[in-house]
């Protein structure tokens, strides 16, 4: 069984939750990355999204790109992030899924990035680029190596075609809170809850949130509906802040913050199982 | 000259994924799906009615002020030495270069759609300040996106279209350039569908806008063919272009696709040279890849990551191209070649001082191989190059450019 499929399996069975922090990969540098991860899980993460850095990544905000670019300027190549990813996978028990944009895949062949990604120890793919009608190709081949592989879900998405997608998807389905691209936001969208409950009268997949996402209130109120939530832009944030003050202030901050998020999971009311 | 006939690929393209042949399709977050649904039925429904044809035909001809002459040039013919060389006037359309036709329609696409506001990406600011013509001929609200490296180059046009009441963001990330304009583009579309429309101003990004683009900028290669008709009884020997994203020339070469004896060239920007970062060349040296919402060539480095451009012209300035160039240039129905920055502003200088025609930077390096071509070429053949823009947006960077030269030489 997939790593990601048992980590749901097993939270569905306990009636828990799960985070799922972003991380850019190789910011503000890989070797402090490597640190992050066991940060993380310890801190409370159970799927992390490693960001992989492309250049132009029209579907993220600011903090992202920045970040995105802070790595890529220090010469970060994607051999690099695989075989630092292909070290560390023993030692951790969290899901791991790439995220990245589609050309990064067309670069070396969708079945070699598939086959690369399985090597390293990579759990699963969101190519958030890559939507329903070109998708076919690259999801069969991570179906065939045993690689989940989630798709997007907009608030603009139809509920016929959000069937479509969550059939097409495995592990998980990805739903956007809002449209627009990754940041933070103050506030969560109030038919949030709603847009959930209509996506489970047609998948039983979990169903994970994100984008918006950046404080435990708001990890609480998205596992009050969903099955996990995702925070990306708010880490990314503090990552910037402490690319000065070395390594160990960072990954102390990471981790604490990634704590403070956890605990939004606990204590909700409304939990469904 | 080869004795060749190039195989005529179909003009019955893209396919209703928006593929030309392998490249075009629409990678972009599920976020624009539904955005880029509309705009597609939108613009069908469109061209299957005859009032939209009758207002766009309208406006072209007595707002934009078509049809553009074909002018013949006796002057460059005379330095070339070879073939007659006519040019395409169309840095006599309204705002100075055929971008007004492609912001026309999709503005009026807009209005249809019953949405408020347009955004548009620039680099040479030509496209901005058609864009924000058509907003303020339509009364729409009008953010154009530029990045700061060709703010500074392109003065003159930001002036313009703060004038015209639309406010210019200026773009500070990657290279501050026309594809971070494009970046910022569609990261407020992704916000803002719902009443914004996205006029993409060249034949790149996700279908239907290759498409829609190249339909509504092809009045060019329609004209240009019934004035060869008219003015030569025939059709040219070769048809010229510049290509940075490729709307001019995919406008003029779309309906020659079939008439494969005649020859068609797109021009890229060669810049300082051939290294990574020195060119903005796309078909000639770049590769398969996705970039704003569509495959096709692109200037990557091995990773895939985007590479730097160059060109002394801000409107050539881009690492990618439109998905039907590189059909066309897989199908062998379009030659794609490169011209040096150098090459461009001699290109330049001879058709100021020769033809009294102040030539946009990025159309000078049609001229530029138009006169190589021509001058390869027996006199009783014909070569059209398009002028697809005027140069007054170029005059200080010109200026300085001509100066630096100079002071080398």
């Amino acid at each position: 069984m997939n790593r990601i499929d048992s980590i749901f399996a097993d939270l569905r069975r306990r009636g828990a939750k799960a985070l799922m922090p972003y991380l850019t990969v190789g910011d503000p540098d890989l070797a402090t990355t490597r640190q992050l991860l066991p940060a993380i899980e310890k801190a409370g993460a159970a799927v992390c999204e490693l960001g992989l850095p492309f250049s132009d990544p029209i579907a993220d905000g600011p903090v992202i790109q920045a970040s995105m670019n802070y790595a890529l300027e220090r010469g970060l190549r994607v051999r690099q992030i695989l075989d630092a990813v292909s070290q560390d996978r023993p030692k951790l028990k969290m899901g791991l899924v790439a995220m990245g944009s589609y050309t990064l895949v067309h670069k070396v062949g969708p079945a070699q990035f598939v086959r690369d990604a399985k090597a390293a120890g990579i759990d699963g793919l969101i190519i958030p680029d890559l939507p329903l009608e070109e998708s076919s190709a690259l999801r069969d081949l991570a179906g065939a190596q045993g690689l989940i592989f989630s798709m997007l879900i907009a608030p603009t998405t139809p509920i016929e075609r959000a069937e479509k997608i969550a059939k097409a998807s495995s592990g998980f389905v990805y739903l956007l809170s809002r449209g627009g691209i990754t940041g933070e936001r103050t506030a969560l969208p109030p038919d949030l809850g709603q847009r959930v409950q209509r996506l489970r009268q047609v998948t039983d997949l979990p169903i994970t949130v994100g984008f918006g996402v950046s404080t435990a209130e708001q990890v609480g109120q998205v596992v009050g509906v969903a099955d996990a939530a995702i925070v990306g832009s708010a880490i990314m944030r503090r990552v910037a802040e402490f690319r000065e003050k070395g390594s160990p202030a960072l990954v102390a901050e990471v981790g604490r913050f990634v704590g403070e998020l956890a605990s939004g999971l606990t204590g909700v009311p409304g939990v469904k199982v | 000259m080869t004795t060749q006939t190039p195989s005529a690929p179909s003009a019955n393209v893209p396919d209703a994924a928006g593929r030309f042949g392998p490249y075009g399709g629409s990678y972009v977050p599920e976020t624009l799906h539904a955005a880029l649904a509309q705009v597609e039925a939108e613009y069908r429904r469109s061209q299957a009615d005859p009032a939209f044809a009758q207002k766009f035909n309208a406006l072209l001809h007595d707002y934009v002020g078509r049809e553009t002459p074909l002018y013949f040039a006796p002057r460059l013919t005379e330095l070339a030495k070879g073939a007659k060389i006519y040019l395409k006037r169309e840095d006599l359309a309204h705002t100075g270069a055929h971008k007004i036709n492609n912001a026309l329609g999709q503005a009026l696409l807009c209005l249809r759609m019953g949405k408020r506001r347009l955004i548009a990406e620039t680099g040479a600011g030509q496209h901005g300040v058609a864009t924000a013509t058509a907003a303020a001929v339509f009364g729409l609200e009008c953010d154009v996106f530029m990045g700061t490296e060709d703010m500074r180059r392109q003065r003159p046009n930001v002036l313009r279209m703060g004038m015209l009441g639309t406010r210019v963001v200026p773009v500070e990330s990657g290279s501050r350039t026309l594809k971070d304009a494009t970046n910022a583009a569609m990261r407020d579309w992704m916000e803002t569908s719902n009443h914004t429309h996205y006029i993409i101003g060249s034949v790149v990004g996700p279908h239907p806008f290759p498409m829609m683009v190249r339909d509504f900028q092809s009045v060019i290669g329609r004209e240009t063919r019934q004035q060869c008709l008219a003015i030569l009884g025939r059709l040219p020997d070769a048809i010229v272009a510049c290509v940075g994203g490729g709307s001019n020339a995919a406008g003029m070469f779309y309906p020659f696709v079939q008439d494969t004896s005649v020859k068609l060239v797109g021009v890229e920007a060669g810049g300082r040279g051939m290294a990574e970062g020195d060119h903005a060349a796309s078909i000639t040296l770049g590769k398969p890849g996705v970039l704003h919402g569509s495959l096709s060539y692109v200037l990557q480095d091995p990773d895939g990551q985007t590479a730097n451009v160059h060109s002394i012209s801000a409107g050539l300035d881009y690492p990618g191209v439109g998905p039907e160039h590189a059909y066309w240039h897989d199908t062998q129905r379009v030659s794609y070649t490169s011209v040096t920055d150098d090459q461009a502003l001699d290109a330049f200088e001879a058709v100021t001082r020769r033809e009294g025609i102040i030539p946009a930077l990025e159309s000078s390096h049609a001229v530029a191989h138009g006169l190589a071509l021509a001058a390869s070429l027996p006199k009783e053949k014909v070569v059209v190059i398009n002028l697809s823009g005027r140069g007054d947006k170029d005059l200080d960077e010109t200026a300085r450019l001509l100066a630096a030269r100079a002071g080398k030489k």
